[in-house]
């Protein structure tokens, strides 16, 4: 076990994978960086750094440097997958999404089920999400909930550096295409990383502290207000379940419903829009399968129905924060 | 055709407006007062003006993420601009885009763009209204050598043509789609403008850091395109001097590029040879130019610094509901 950062864990564990299964295959812009200029192959490695080396480890035909094209980028990838390989494409921003959705969704997502199961399509799409950095509003977005919408994709949203390993590993091996949304703001965070073989099978929600008052429900880097929040709340007397969901789908029910049965009370804080998002997903979902051990009304914390702003202080205010998961942990608590 | 003193020195003031402007931005990055992600135009100046020296307010242009030179060519204003690289709500757009995503309707200005290849549909849209409108109208769309590639701008290219609309298609070759070199990535041997000739389009190409050639290029272009002969492209092989944003280390240059470039290919001073060396404008008169651009930037850092900030209020307006 050793401390990593988030975007090393993503890193090795391409190598490690790639090493592994001479099948696994990447592709993205700028991946290699600085392919046709004077500096050469990898003078820049990928703007997250999360490929540098790859290229001169594995080579060009592996490791893919591809011009701007998303589309043919996606659709390269389902090629690849339908073939026998296992691409991992890369969107330097989740928001590219918009720019290849059809090949995302009527084709990858939809290959195994509608071909009566006689194929399979083993992509996993790789990109980075969120907000937290001024990117303002198509370089900020949060697109899970979009794609947790989508049958026969599989959706996975690590918080941790563990779970970018684990996760990641998973995810190539998923006969399933897997959406894989690293949060830009992580990419610099450490944490211990499991040494070797490491999987963590999806549907299966992380338990990151107990107590008994109030359930939290998040991740990525939400997740990292809520252990705030339930900081702040533990001052007061006021015990935190913080859930991190790992997987947006499929979602680990069980261990959402488990907590609530105890608390009682549900706060599920989503960074992406409030209409349609996993917080409304979570929330009507205990509703309907819980409501006898509810307390108080579950509570949405998210961004108001807006684009992502750009100034600093306008993205804060759109943000959910620490203050604000408490605030709502608090009115549940104070309902009557 | 040799251009007025008055138009000289307009254009002159323009390609040093803007570089001044991101001279100055490259500075500021460094101290963090702003906020973001911000691509210099610095370098390609003479596109930006020597295409826009043409137009009038019922023409259109749509940019790129690298938005500024465009924005200011099109005659957005300066301080404007500035608070909203800073983020304040006395910017062009509030401080909600920020130094990505500056528009002007007035100015014919239809956005700075975030997407790659995003720009070119939109722009055919705006050459078929202008068709529409009758009064003779174009519309142009920036794109970079790695915008090429996107297939939004294969399909906009054709549409323009089966549409005949007044649309432009302009291509700043500036050698690199963020750390990828052209030649690697635009498989036509890095050549774009074949590309856009391929799809059925007249097609130009020019020397973007010689205002000269590309404001003459753009003349006969323009006169093309208003003429209704439906749509052009034209590739301008520039430089761009500072990193694909601030903060990238450039280290897929050669040894020694930055400065060549600045010597060789540097847009203001070949201007500046050409006109003085013809005895069309002085070094006095230019230079007294240059110093009214430093007060008028200087000015607008000072006010951008002490505009007002926006405010959480400001995060629910310009959308249709708020919650
Ligand atoms: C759809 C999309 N893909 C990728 C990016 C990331 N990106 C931003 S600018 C850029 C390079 C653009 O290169 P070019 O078109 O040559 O313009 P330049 O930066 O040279 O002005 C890339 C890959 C993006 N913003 N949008
Ligand atoms: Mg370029």
């Amino acid at each position: 076990m050793e401390k990593k950062m988030y975007r090393t864990a993503i890193l090795e564990t391409l190598a490690a994978e790639m090493e592994r299964d001479p099948n696994v295959v990447l592709l993205g812009e700028d991946i290699v960086g600085g392919m046709g200029t004077p500096g050469g192959p990898e003078a820049i490695g990928g703007i997250w750094k999360t490929t540098e080396g790859l290229f001169g480890r594995f080579g060009a035909d592996r490791v893919i440097d591809t011009p701007i094209s998303e589309s043919a980028i996606i659709g390269a990838a389902a090629g690849l997958a339908l073939s026998g390989k296992r691409p991992v494409a890369e969107l330097m921003f989740a928001d590219f999404v918009g720019v290849c959705m059809d090949q995302i969704w009527n084709q990858i997502a939809k290959f195994r089920y509608m071909f009566g199961g006689k194929s399979r399509c083993p992509v996993v799409i790789r990109m980075a999400y969120g907000a937290g950095r001024n990117a303002s509003a198509q370089h900020s977005q949060s697109v899970h909930q979009m794609l947790t919408g989508m049958p026969g994709l599989k959706v996975v949203m690590p918080t941790t550096p563990a779970d970018a390993k684990g996760l990641l590993a998973q995810a190539i091996r998923d006969d399933d295409p897997v959406i894989f949304l690293e949060h830009k703001t992580l990419y610099a965070t450490k944490g211990n990383v499991p040494d070797g073989e490491y999987l963590v099978p999806f549907g299966h929600a992380r338990l990151t502290r107990a107590g008994t008052d109030v359930t939290l429900v998040s991740f990525g880097l939400m997740l990292g207000y809520c252990e705030q929040a339930a900081d702040l709340l533990a001052a007061e007397g006021i015990g935190c379940d913080v859930i991190d969901l790992r997987t947006t789908s499929p979602l680990d029910e069980e261990a959402i419903l488990d907590s609530v049965e105890v608390t009682g009370r549900l706060v599920v804080v989503d960074e992406a829009p409030p209409r349609c998002n996993i917080a409304t997903d979570i929330i009507s979902l205990v509703c309907a399968k819980a409501f006898v051990a509810l307390k108080a009304p579950p509570v949405a914390v998210t961004p108001p129905h807006t684009p992502v702003p750009f100034a600093r202080e306008l993205e804060a205010a759109y943000l959910p924060s620490p203050e604000k998961i408490a605030a709502a942990a608090r009115k549940t608590l104070s309902w009557k | 055709m040799q251009l007025s003193r008055e138009a000289l020195l307009r254009a002159y003031r323009q390609m040093k407006l803007i570089r001044e402007f991101e001279e100055r931005l490259h500075v500021e990055i460094m101290t963090g007062e702003i906020a973001g992600f911000t691509h210099l135009y610095s370098g390609q100046e003479a596109v930006a003006v020597g295409v826009c020296e043409h137009l009038t307010a019922d023409d259109k242009i749509i940019s790129t993420h690298r938005g500024h030179g465009h924005c200011l060519a099109k005659g957005v204003e300066v301080k404007g601009m500035m608070k909203e690289i800073w983020g304040s709500r006395e910017g062009t757009c509030k401080g909600k885009g920020g130094s990505m995503h500056i528009a002007s309707e007035e100015h014919g200005m239809l956005g700075a763009n975030g997407i790659v290849g995003a720009g070119a549909p939109i722009a055919v849209g705006a050459a078929i209204a202008a068709k529409l409108n009758g009064k003779g109208g174009v519309s142009i769309t920036f794109s970079g050598d790695g915008a090429c590639n996107q297939g939004t701008t294969f399909e906009a290219m054709n549409f323009a043509v089966v549409t005949k609309a007044p649309c432009i298609f302009i291509f700043e070759n500036n050698h690199y789609s963020e750390h990828t070199g052209y030649e690697y990535a635009v498989g036509t041997s890095g050549d774009i403008a074949s590309r856009a000739e391929a799809f059925g389009m007249k097609v130009w190409r020019g020397d973007g850091t010689d205002f000269m050639s590309v404001y003459d290029t753009m003349r006969d272009v323009l006169e093309y395109v208003r003429a209704g002969h439906g749509p052009a492209s034209v590739e301008f092989d520039t430089e761009r001097f500072f990193g694909h944003f601030e903060g990238d280390p450039q280290r897929y240059r050669a040894d020694g590029e930055l400065d060549r470039i600045r010597a060789e290919r540097d847009c203001l001073r070949k201007f500046r040879d050409s006109v003085t060396g013809a005895g069309l404008l002085s070094h006095t008169e230019l230079d007294s130019l240059d110093a009214e651009i430093l007060d008028l930037i200087q000015s607008a850092v000072d006010d951008a610094r002490a505009a007002e900030r926006p405010t959480a209020e400001d995060v629910l307006t310009d959308v249709y509901i708020s919650y």
